[in-house]
This record gives C-alpha cells, sequence and structure tokens, in this order.
C-alpha cells in the first residue's frame, strides 16, 4: 500500500482509538482529580458497560438500532449505580483513604470481573452495530460504523465539556477538586459531590465500552486494556487535568495506530510506556498538570 | 437477668449455627467428591481421570466443547462396563487457560484428587507451562493440544497426543494442495505463540518445499483485540492469505478483513478453522468468506455420505448436522479439534486395559503399553477416521480435511491421506527414564 492511503488507514484506526480513549480516560481523570482517589477498578465500569450493552440488545431489543440507543442510555446508568454504591459501601467508608483505596478498588475489580464471570459466562460476544455500512475507498474499506463512533465520541465530549465549565454541577464539582476544606466551608457538600463524581467517572468509562462493544467483542477480561491505557493517558496528561487527558488522548491513540500500522503493535505500547516513564522523571505532574506548591 | 438469659440464648444460637455450618461443609464435601469416600474403601474405587479444561479465561468456548465430548465418551464407556471392570470418573479442574494456574491443577489431581491420568487441555502454552510438573510428578498427561510440542521431543516421557494431529503434520499435508490450488505466494497471519509459531516454522518450509514462497510473515500478540492495522501489511502480489487465529478476538479479526477487503480484488483466503471455531457462519457480515478455504480436522457440517460412526458421535455428544449443539443452533462446536478429547479417552481406556491397569503403580506399565499402540482404525471409538500412532514422538497421525464456504457452510473439497502428513521423527521419548 502507498504511503498516503496508509497514513489515512493509520490516522482512522488513531482516531477512533483516541475518541474512545478519551472518554474512559476521562472518568479516570475526574475520579482522581476530585476525590484522589486511583480507580484500579476502572477497567471494570467499562466491561461492565460493554456487557450490559450485550444484554440490552439481545435480550431487550430486535433491531440493532433501538437496542444501541437503549443501550446508549441504560449502560451508564446502571453502572453509575454500581460505582455509587460501592463508593458509598467501600470508599466512603475508608475515609477516601489514597492507599487504602488502591486496595479497595482492586478488590472491587476482582468482585466485578468474576461475579460477570459467573452471570455472563467465560465466552466472547458480539453485538451487531446499530447501522454497518462500508465506505470502499480506492485502497480499503472502512467500516462506517467505527468513524461514527469518532463523532459521537466528539459529542459526548462536548457534553462532559459543557456540564463541567457551564453548569452549577460543574462549578460545585471544580471547586471540590481545587480546595475540599473550603468547598465545604462554603457549604458544598462534598460528600454528595465525591459519589456523583465516582459515579460520572464510571458511566464514561461504559458510554466508551457501549461505542465500542459493536467494534470488539465482550468479554469478561476486555476490561484490562483500556485500564492500562487510560492510566498512561492520565499520567502522561496530568493527572486531574482534563485539557491534558484529551491531548494525551488524542497523542496516545494517534500514535499507537500510526506507529502500530508502520512498524509493530508492540513497539507502540513500548513507545507509550515509555513516554510515560520519561514524564514520571521529567515532569511528574504531566504535560500539562499543575505542580503541587 | 434478663442480660444473662439474652447471653445465653445467643450462645446456644452461636453453636447451633456452628453445627450447622459443619454439617454444611461435610454435605458440600461429600457432594463435591463423593468418589473420596468411594476411594477409601478400597479397589473397587472408579478409574479417575483429571480433566483440565479452559472453563474460563480465552480458551473458554473450546471448554465448554471439550467437556461435552469428554462427558459423552466418559458416559459411553461406562455404560459399556468401564475400564478393567472399574467404572471412570472424570474429575474437572479449570486451568482458566492459563500456564501457571494449569500446573497447579496438575498438582491438584496428582496430590488432592489422586487422579490415575491427566489429560484434555487444548492451549499450548497450557501444555507446555504444565508438562515438566506431569513429568515431576509421574503422572501421565493426556492432551488434545495439536501444537508439535509433544511431538518435537521438548516435553518428557509422561505426556502423549494420540488423540489429534499436530499442526506440522496437518499445515504439511496441505501446502501441496493449497500451492496447487490457490496460489504460491503466501501472507501468513498467525497468533504470535507456540502454536502460531509451529504455523509459521512448518507451513513456511512445507511451501517452499512446493515452489511457493511466504512474502510476508504477520505476528498477531495474543491479547490483540483489533486486527485493521495488521492488513494492511499484506503485500499487493500476494496470491493467498493464510490465517490462523485463536481467543476471544476471533470474530473480530474476521470482520475487520471483511471491512478492510472491501469489494475490492482479495487474494485467495485459506484460513484454519480455529479463526472461526464456535463461530456462527452465518453471523452478520461474514458474507465476504462466501468461497474461502478452511482447514478442517473433522467436517463440521456433516457432508454427503456421512459414517455410522459421525452420526453416532454426533448423537451422543449432542451436536446437530450443522455443528450446532442440539439444544441451541447459535451454540457452535469446536469440531475440529474436541473430538480428540472422545478418541483419547478411549485410548486411556485400549492402553488401560492391555496393561491391565489397577492404580498408580501401574503408571510406567501404562505409559509403555499407550507407547506401543500403532493404529486406531476408525470407528465408533474414533469416528474422525483412521489415525497411526509413533509411540516414540507420542504423536498421531490422521487425514485432514481442506472445505470451502459455499452457500454459508463449509463443504469438503480435498482430504490429505495419513501419508501427506508424516514427517521424519525428530525425538524418542522411549530412551527417557519412567
Amino acid at each position: 500500500m502507498d504511503l498516503g492511503p496508509f497514513l489515512l488507514l493509520a490516522s482512522l484506526e488513531g482516531l477512533v482509538q483516541a475518541a474512545v480513549l478519551s472518554l474512559a480516560a476521562l472518568g479516570l481523570c475526574l475520579v482522581f482529580g476530585v476525590l484522589r482517589v486511583v480507580n484500579v477498578a476502572h477497567g471494570e465500569f467499562y466491561m461492565l458497560g460493554a456487557v450490559i450493552a450485550w444484554w440490552i440488545s439481545y435480550a431487550l431489543f430486535s433491531h440493532p438500532l433501538s437496542g444501541f440507543v437503549a443501550a446508549l442510555i441504560v449502560a451508564p446508568v446502571l453502572v453509575g449505580g454500581v460505582a455509587l454504591a460501592s463508593e458509598r459501601l467501600v470508599l466512603r467508608r475508608i475515609g477516601h483513604n489514597p492507599e487504602a483505596t488502591i486496595v479497595a478498588t482492586i478488590g472491587m475489580l476482582y468482585v466485578i470481573q468474576q461475579g460477570v464471570l459467573i452471570l455472563f459466562g467465560p465466552d466472547a460476544r458480539s453485538i451487531e452495530p446499530p447501522f454497518y455500512f462500508r465506505i470502499d475507498f480506492p485502497w480499503f474499506g472502512y467500516s462506517g460504523y467505527k468513524l461514527s463512533v469518532i463523532l459521537m465520541a466528539l459529542g459526548l465530549l462536548s457534553v462532559l465539556w459543557y456540564v463541567i465549565s457551564r453548569t452549577r454541577l460543574g462549578l460545585v464539582m471544580r471547586a471540590t477538586q481545587l480546595d475540599r476544606e473550603m468547598a465545604q466551608a462554603f457549604g458544598i457538600p462534598v460528600d454528595r459531590v465525591y459519589g456523583t463524581v465516582f459515579a460520572v467517572g464510571a458511566m464514561l468509562a461504559a458510554v466508551a465500552a457501549v461505542l465500542i462493544a459493536p467494534i470488539r467483542q465482550v468479554h469478561y477480561l476486555m476490561g484490562l486494556d483500556p485500564l492500562l491505557m487510560s492510566f498512561i493517558v492520565v499520567i502522561i496528561g496530568g493527572l486531574g487535568s482534563i485539557r491534558g487527558t484529551l491531548f494525551a488522548a488524542l497523542l496516545i491513540g494517534m500514535s499507537d495506530g500510526i506507529i502500530s500500522m508502520f512498524f509493530s503493535p508492540t513497539l507502540a505500547k513500548m513507545v507509550s510506556t515509555l513516554l510515560v516513564a520519561l514524564v514520571l522523571i521529567f515532569r511528574p505532574e504531566g504535560l500539562f498538570g499543575r505542580r503541587e506548591p | 437477668m434478663s442480660r444473662t438469659t439474652n447471653r445465653q440464648t445467643d450462645l446456644k444460637k452461636r453453636s447451633t449455627l456452628k453445627k450447622f455450618a459443619a454439617a454444611a461443609g461435610v454435605a458440600v464435601s461429600a457432594q463435591i467428591n463423593p468418589a473420596m469416600i468411594g476411594y477409601v474403601q478400597g479397589s473397587d474405587r472408579p478409574i479417575r481421570v483429571g480433566m483440565q479444561l479452559h472453563r474460563t479465561g480465552i480458551g473458554a468456548s473450546y471448554g465448554r466443547w471439550y467437556e461435552r465430548a469428554a462427558v459423552a465418551a466418559v458416559d459411553l464407556i461406562n455404560r459399556e462396563g468401564g475400564i478393567n471392570g472399574r467404572p471412570v470418573e472424570l474429575v474437572i479442574e479449570d486451568d482458566g487457560t492459563d500456564p501457571k494456574r494449569g500446573a497447579e491443577v496438575i498438582e491438584k489431581f496428582a496430590t488432592q484428587h489422586q487422579t490415575d491420568v491427566a489429560y484434555g487441555t487444548l492451549f499450548s502454552h497450557v501444555v507446555i507451562g504444565s508438562s515438566p510438573r506431569a513429568g515431576e510428578l509421574k503422572l501421565p498427561y493426556y492432551v488434545v493440544s495439536e501444537g508439535y510440542h509433544v511431538a518435537s521431543g521438548s516435553l518428557n516421557r509422561y505426556v502423549f497426543q494420540p488423540g489429534i494431529t499436530d499442526v506440522r503434520s496437518q499445515v504439511s499435508s496441505m501446502a501441496p494442495w493449497v500451492a496447487s490450488n490457490l496460489g504460491k505466494k503466501i501472507t501468513m497471519i498467525f497468533p504470535d505463540y507456540a502454536f502460531g509459531h509451529d504455523h509459521r516454522d512448518y507451513f513456511s518450509s512445507a511451501i517452499a518445499a512446493q515452489g511457493g514462497e511466504v512474502l510476508e510473515l504477520i505476528p498477531i500478540p495474543p491479547t490483540e483485540s483489533s486486527f485493521t492495522r495488521y492488513f494492511p501489511k499484506i503485500p499487493r502480489e500476494t496470491e493467498v492469505l493464510y490465517h490462523v487465529l485463536v481467543g476471544p478476538g476471533v470474530l473480530t479479526f474476521v470482520k475487520e478483513m471483511g471491512q478492510y477487503f472491501g469489494s475490492g480484488d482479495r487474494p485467495q483466503i485459506f484460513g484454519f478453522i480455529d479463526s472461526l471455531e464456535a463461530v456462527d457462519f452465518s453471523t452478520p457480515q461474514l458474507e465476504f468468506l462466501e468461497g474461502t478455504h478452511f482447514w478442517e480436522g473433522y467436517p463440521r457440517y456433516a457432508q454427503p455420505g456421512q459414517s455410522e460412526h459421525d452420526r453416532f458421535y454426533r448423537d451422543k455428544v449432542g451436536v446437530d448436522q450443522n455443528g450446532a449443539s442440539v439444544n441451541d443452533p447459535k451454540d457452535i462446536s469446536t469440531y475440529s479439534h474436541m473430538f480428540g478429547c472422545w478418541e483419547t479417552l478411549f485410548i486411556i481406556k485400549q492402553a488401560m486395559e492391555m496393561s491391565g491397569y489397577s492404580g498408580p503403580a501401574d503408571r510406567p506399565a501404562l505409559i509403555e503399553a499407550t507407547e506401543s499402540l500403532t493404529e486406531f482404525p476408525e470407528s465408533r471409538n474414533h469416528p474422525q477416521g483412521r489415525k497411526i500412532f509413533n509411540g516414540r514422538i507420542h504423536q498421531c497421525f490422521g487425514s485432514q480435511h481442506i472445505s470451502r464456504v459455499e452457500g454459508g457452510r463449509l463443504d469438503v473439497v480435498h482430504t490429505t491421506s495419513i501419508e501427506d502428513g508424516l514427517y521424519e521423527p525428530e525425538a524418542d521419548y522411549t530412551r527417557m527414564a519412567l
């Protein structure tokens, strides 16, 4: 294949990756930014979103489009509910202590993963895309649904940006992130904000999974890869920085797409983890993070 | 006063609870393991076959069918008098398709369950991870794995593969047909671990012997979930795209391959059915496979002139004429592999009866008896077809099939002879100490 089409395909693959990654990583970033909790179970919320999407489209709807739309609404809500419950029952009881929450979320990872294994089974299952058409470029064909994933992710990111920067909920979240005690002194119900943000973080992972599920397959072990990639993105972007996370998701998604194609996917993973190491050494607060005083 | 009474009631409750718990514990352990009780009673204890099963992890769809085939075979053996007059009991442990867990399962069989043999696993990394432990514990280990690792001599005297032909033999026997019917310039897509490396090494040399060449090797890491990025590496002058993949991502792989080629020109496609084991051919987006070819170890769709043995085997395992479960037409079997589980159990039976096996002390005799086997004629016990067995390399050799996708089903277009797949043995396990 010539360089031009090759680059086009690599960029498309990179953009799809970046779109989904930015949603999942933003969830992780929000949770860390506001709660200071490193959520190791984040990938399992992603997996749970995909499993619920499969269940909805398989069991409740015969048409893939209606199943997809329902999944896009129901899956995040259910996953958010699970996250809210686990925040109330687990994280709050250990006072959101940074070390304890890491161990607690590792526990949640296993509980969710094994729970899904028991209920959903060990098989990989596929979801039909809500619509399927193939765009035939002169050099290769590409799934139209994949392109629409990029657009849908952009739409969802705009909504998220609006919520965070223009609404009261966003204001309260940002205030809690900046200074928890001061926010509390101003009458912000910090505990409730914590619960909400943890749920929203998980919902973002679930939405990302609903978008990707018709492209990939739903499997109880599918949460591990996005967890690793989200951590890479959040560390490079700067823990807690939304702008940084979006930038890093684009950077990692595109470099993953392009390096994987021109060289090898293993090299792409090596480059992104090397980038993490370099960032941690030379700019531990991340590319866009604020240095702690 | 009332406080004391309360405390007494509490204590009573607690001790009652304890008793309940103890009783429940006994009941549960008896339920899980009734044969432990039989074992204590002495010589009429059942023959215990420890089945290392991919019940979870990336091999789960194979595991589900391996279990059904094994359970059906054990059931048949028991109804016909068992082995040496003793019933056979299958003790199943999940290995999670994980080599570390696999080795632990072997230990469990040897020490806790005290099984007579271990049996059944598929994925090459689990076999390679478990074999050393089976050798150390001197536990005969009959695998249904396909990989060349048994025949290569890299394992040990306790590991056998008598029920399924190895990859080296499979690919060597089919290379001449591929070269003369599909093309000689090949690009290979294969999983980047032992099983895939067997394909890479032995198909490359077999096709070279036919005057063909492999233009490009495209290894895919085992945890990969997205595949489009690999397809641009397929050189334009490729005549045949050879693909083999296993794991939860296989359907995505095949769909993305269809998207990539679109409606434009594409090379001939020759795949191992592994890429679509347990997958329904009527799944949307698989239409492009029409006219492509697949290796099949044992044809999924019943063929014209179906043997009575195949009919019998399908009936016992619960597979319909299209290779799906009789209970659920969407539950597709791993037909090209699971027959190995069925056949291997009858080989264990044959070897145990030849050696007069009565307990773990007779394991060396069992090993020697298995090594002395030379041929398995096509029969109810060997429905896939006649096989010959080489006791020196612990490996059997059978016929392979090449099928073409026609109208959403697979029709056999070529069947190799056993001799097509024979190669010069590179090892001799019989020289190793028992």
